[in-house]
């Protein structure tokens, strides 16, 4: 073997230059002319998070898969509960004061328990699909890891939090997938989600009832599955109208605002437009770093958390924004290396499914700042400031790299 | 398990490959649309979001004297503007800005409307703040946020209300005005001429405005005053030259009797106007930064109606100094020569048909030639004269020498004298038979349907004064284009009717006006009015031989002619001797009225008045 054993030397690479990207931008998000407490001294709070981050990567690290493995159950227990706690205990902070995200014990704000949810719950999903002799073929399989996804999603949902819920739904269709469900199967799977969204227009739901039959065929699905696929599109098409009014204003407007930000460009639309803008304004090369006049006069809203990305459009132009997402379609395809590689179903999962939170997180919060996806608050990793999430992410990256070192000991032959 | 065998993985990890790269393939195309593609668009609405136009007012053009002497100019000034956010912000700003520098409920609201019409630019608070205001104001900086104080152009008349109705006055533009599109070039904050000069050459005085950009924060308070954006400099207007004379100008202004509503003008033989006086009058500085509310009530309710230009705006019945005209037409058509006699000789007044019209010397003139009745102002011998003219010819070369048009002077807002085109015009107004030859007598002496301003006046004594009998257009910068009019009468009638001019002033009606170092011919009127005492009138001008300046003036409620000569007569010495004349010793002299009784006459026809109850027409533009 003429391979040195090592950790994983792109993986702690390509994280270091993202960690330092993510820095430099930060510092420069709290350079602003309006005076702006909160982001000013973030990125030196965001160095002791992230020297904080490698201890607990370290840990994550030493720790066996085998006894994450073990673990899993009573983790996800946990992560249940405190989410459960949360919603009796918690309370809101910065710009999403209303909602409880967070967890107080004896007034001081320890952390977002969703954070530590995604991590039990990828763990518990490594643990029930690696422990199958099979992937699910029948949506009947498919019910216990949505189950598992499920649970914490709606708990996160009630809180109200949408980005975090749509991320418990990424971690299971990233993982569904490596796991070999079929393609066809996760499109079905995912058919009530598109009949809800079709549903407000009639005949666009029409044509997707009709898309459903023929995948149904195509699926093979037994007679009682396909009822029930098509009577969960019903219901979804059925529901979508109450459950819409149902919504937060906040939220209504947030989704429509997705559409056409000028319906509102004062307040839902505001913070849409102001990235936009911001980043338009940025070019090929942006105005230089420090220099982004709208990071600098406030027109750009948290511009130290989850509009992180369109300062680095502004200041460091497109050139810049290409500089960061190939560094994070590296970090991506480097951990599919990983999960490929892995000694074993459970860490090849669990590395896939830290991919999927990670991708889920990127595209999600730097698909918002363009308008490419809806504006939910969720942070963009190793850029937004921020305790709970950076510690998760470092959990992860440890997981990973043992998941890299387990298989490099274990003598990897590529086929 | 068998999905986790090696060759799946690679299947699998392959099309995880692809996923992700279609993933950021999306989201680099969407940084590419937004950044590159849409670059233009968003950097101006980044650029709007943070820049704030605050517009450069240019600096307004000099007006000059003939000579080079400054008659409106303009200097630094200051103007304070707040920047706000939404109309509550800026009423709490304004509140302690009022307890800094107080300020009248009525600049609270122009503010608020300034702010209400343009948002995004600063409101313009005082637009001619005093050093002192600006010292205060940038100590309290910390609780105005917005302030923005700007070295601003201000206008200054030297000697205001000497030239008021000469220079007019500048004022802001008007949002209406600017959507109608009234004054090319003008922005909002634009200063623009409201009246006399300041109006007439607006465009040449005003020059263009620039921009300059401050830069603001999310929430519209001021970040940065400076540098913030590369700034359009303002081009300054252009400078005017006129024909006025401004040390006759204001020795007009110092003689003019206190109280005394009228007007003076004087006009060179070639129309250039020397001086324009107009009075009461107003400070156009007043209205510097904008007017206060109760001035420019003050201004417009006042009885005297001091923004009206008595020059230009306000028509009187000519009275006697149209005598000449009458002259001039029995003159030309060869009717008479200058030593005619009228087949009736004067002994107070002339039986016509079943009236009888008096002379205004109750004891008669007797039998004179043209000359004399024109020193004497014989009513009689005029009477006569008009009727041998007869009435439509009258009319008709009334019609030639232009008492029926305006004097196309370069000053706005002159109004249009009134003469009967023809007889229809009596037909029309009385019926065919309501009316009779009389009206040629009353005519013929400058009364009846015919009034004129001060200004066509002055113009027919200057075309009587000129060498060849043709009339000047009048102007203080640039003649209108095209010709006067020929009075068509020889050389030796035009001496006549000088020297009869000369005697007027001589042995005549003006006899206690004459000065000795040149002869001054001239013509006295008394317009009868029928809303109180009459209008006196003066026309002269000097040297008699060779004239060089046409000066006439008229005082309202003035009662007779020879109270106004002595004033026209030290104006035209002024004008000719230059500051040395020995008006100062002579002044008490030539102050004393006329000895001459009031004239009596028939009353006119009501509504042939001079119309001096109509309001000013500041606002139109001619």
């Amino acid at each position: 073997m003429s391979r040195s054993l090592g950790p994983d030397r792109p993986l702690l690479i390509v994280v270091g230059l993202l960690l330092l990207f993510g820095v430099v931008v930060l510092y420069s998000a709290g350079q602003t002319d309006v005076p702006s407490f909160a982001a000013a001294g973030a990125w030196r709070r965001q160095i002791v998070w992230i020297m904080g981050g490698v201890v607990v990567a370290y840990a994550a690290f030493r720790v066996s898969p085998r006894l994450l493995e073990w673990a899993a159950l009573p983790v996800y227990v946990i992560g249940l509960l405190l989410l459960a706690l949360t919603l009796v205990i918690g309370g809101g902070a910065g710009t999403a004061a209303s909602s409880k995200s967070w967890l107080y014990i004896g007034g001081h704000a320890i952390g977002q328990p969703a954070e530590f949810a995604k991590l039990a719950t990828l763990l518990m999903l490594a643990r029930h699909l690696s422990g199958r002799r099979e992937a699910p073929e029948t949506l009947r399989e498919l019910l216990p890891a949505c189950l598992i996804a499920g649970a914490p999603a709606l708990l996160v949902l009630a809180q109200p939090d949408l980005g975090s819920a749509l991320v418990f739904v990424g971690i299971l269709f990233a993982m569904l997938f490596w796991t070999g469900v079929s393609p066809v199967l996760i499109v079905i799977l995912a058919s009530p989600v598109a009949s809800l969204l079709l549903a407000f227009n009639a005949w666009a739901w029409a044509g997707w009832m009709v898309a459903v039959s023929i995948l149904w065929w195509v699926g093979r699905l037994y007679f009682w599955e396909g009822v029930a696929v098509f009577g969960a599109n019903f219901a979804m098409g059925a529901i979508a109208l109450p459950l819409w009014r149902k919504l937060a204003p906040y939220q209504q407007n947030r989704l429509l605002t997705f559409l056409n930000p000028e319906v509102d460009p004062q307040k839902a639309g505001y913070h849409a437009i102001q990235s936009k803008v911001a980043i338009g304004s940025g070019g090929w090369f942006g105005n230089g770093y420090l220099q982004g006049p709208q990071k600098r006069l406030a027109f750009l809203p948290e511009q130290h958390t989850d509009f992180i990305f369109a300062v680095v459009g502004e200041e460091l132009g497109f050139i810049g924004v290409l500089v960061a997402l190939i560094l994070f379609l590296t970090l991506m395809l480097i951990l599919v290396r990983i999960a490929r590689r892995a000694t074993d179903p459970f860490s090849s999962l669990v590395t896939f499914g830290i991919l999927g939170l990670l991708f889920t997180h990127v595209f999600e919060n730097v698909g918002m700042t363009v308008n490419v996806m809806p504006i939910t608050g969720i942070p963009l990793p190793f850029f937004s400031y921020g305790g709970s999430f950076l510690m998760a992410t470092a959990v992860g990256v440890g997981i990973c790299l043992r998941a890299a070192w387990d298989a490099r000991l274990g003598g990897y032959v590529d086929v | 398990m068998k999905d986790f065998h090696a060759t799946r993985l690679r299947e699998r990890s392959g099309q995880a490959r692809w996923i992700l790269g279609v993933a950021f393939l999306i989201l680099a195309a969407a940084f590419f649309r937004t950044q590159i593609l849409q670059y233009d668009r968003y950097r101006l609405k980044a650029e709007s979001n943070r820049l704030r136009p605050v517009p450069l007012q240019p600096a307004r053009g000099t007006v000059y004297d003939r000579t080079g002497k400054v008659i409106a100019e303009t200097v630094p000034g200051f103007s304070v503007a707040l920047l706000a956010q939404s109309i509550d912000s800026l009423r709490q700003v304004l509140q302690r800005f009022s307890q800094v520098v107080p300020l009248d409920s009525s600049q609270v609201d122009k503010t608020i409307n300034r702010f209400l019409e343009a948002r995004y630019q600063p409101a313009l608070v005082l637009g001619n703040a005093t050093r002192e205001q600006v010292a205060r104001l940038e100590e309290h900086r910390y609780v105005l946020p917005g302030l923005v104080v700007q070295s601003e152009p201000r206008r200054i008349y030297p000697r205001g209300t000497a030239v008021a109705h000469l220079t007019g006055y500048v004022n802001e533009v008007t949002q209406t005005e600017l959507d109608e599109g009234r004054y090319a070039g003008a922005r909002l904050g634009s200063e623009v001429g409201r009246s006399g000069l300041e109006l007439e050459y607006d465009d040449t005085l005003r020059g263009t405005p620039g921009m300059r950009y401050i830069e603001v924060d999310a929430r519209g308070r001021l970040v940065r005053e400076q540098g913030a954006a590369p700034p359009l400099p303002s081009v300054a207007g252009k400078n005017l030259r006129t024909t006025i004379d401004l040390d006759l100008q204001f020795y007009i202004d110092s003689i003019w009797p206190k109280g005394q509503a009228g007007a003076m003008v004087a006009m060179t033989p070639r129309g250039e106007i020397r001086a324009l006086y107009s009075t009461p009058a107003y400070d156009p500085n007043d209205f510097i930064g904008g007017i206060s509310a109760t001035e420019w009530r003050r201004l417009n309710t006042d009885p005297t109606l001091p923004l009206l230009n008595r020059a230009l705006q306000v028509k009187y019945p000519p009275g006697s100094p149209f005598k000449l005209a009458t002259a001039a037409m029995a003159l030309r058509r060869g009717l008479v020569d200058l030593h005619s006699h009228m087949p009736v000789s004067c002994n107070g007044g002339l039986q016509f048909g079943n009236r009888y019209f008096k002379c205004w010397q109750k004891r008669g003139h007797g039998s004179l030639d043209l000359i004399g009745a024109v020193a004497q102002s014989c009513d009689v011998y005029f009477y006569q004269l008009g009727l041998r003219v007869q009435l439509a010819n009258m009319l008709a070369d009334g019609v030639t020498m232009a008492f029926k048009d305006r004097t196309r002077v370069d000053l706005p807002n002159e109004v249009t004298p009134t003469w009967p085109a023809s007889t229809a015009y009596y037909d029309e107004r009385y019926g065919s038979r309501g009316w009779s030859n009389a009206v040629t007598l009353n005519l013929a002496i400058g009364q009846g349907e015919n009034t004129q301003t001060l200004m066509n006046m002055v113009r027919f004594y200057a075309a009587l004064a000129s060498e060849t009998g043709t009339s000047p257009i009048p102007y203080v910068v640039r003649p209108d284009t095209g010709k006067g009019f020929d009075l068509q009468l020889t050389r030796d009638q035009l001496n006549g009717l000088r020297t009869a001019l000369v005697a007027v002033v001589e042995q005549g009606t003006a006899a206690r006006s004459k000065t000795a170092e040149f002869k001054v011919a001239g013509k006295t009127g008394t317009a009868q009015n029928p809303h109180g005492d009459d209008h006196g009138w003066f026309i002269g001008f000097a040297p008699a031989e060779k004239p060089e300046i046409i000066i006439g003036a008229i005082f309202e409620f003035g009662k007779h002619g020879s109270v106004v000569a002595p004033y026209v007569v030290r104006a035209i010495r002024r004008y000719i001797l230059g500051p040395d004349s020995l008006e100062g010793r002579r002044a008490t002299r030539l102050n004393l009225p006329g000895d001459a009784p009031a004239p009596q006459r028939e009353p006119e026809p009501p509504g042939a008045a001079p119309d001096t109850t109509a309001p000013p027409r500041v606002e139109a533009r001619r």
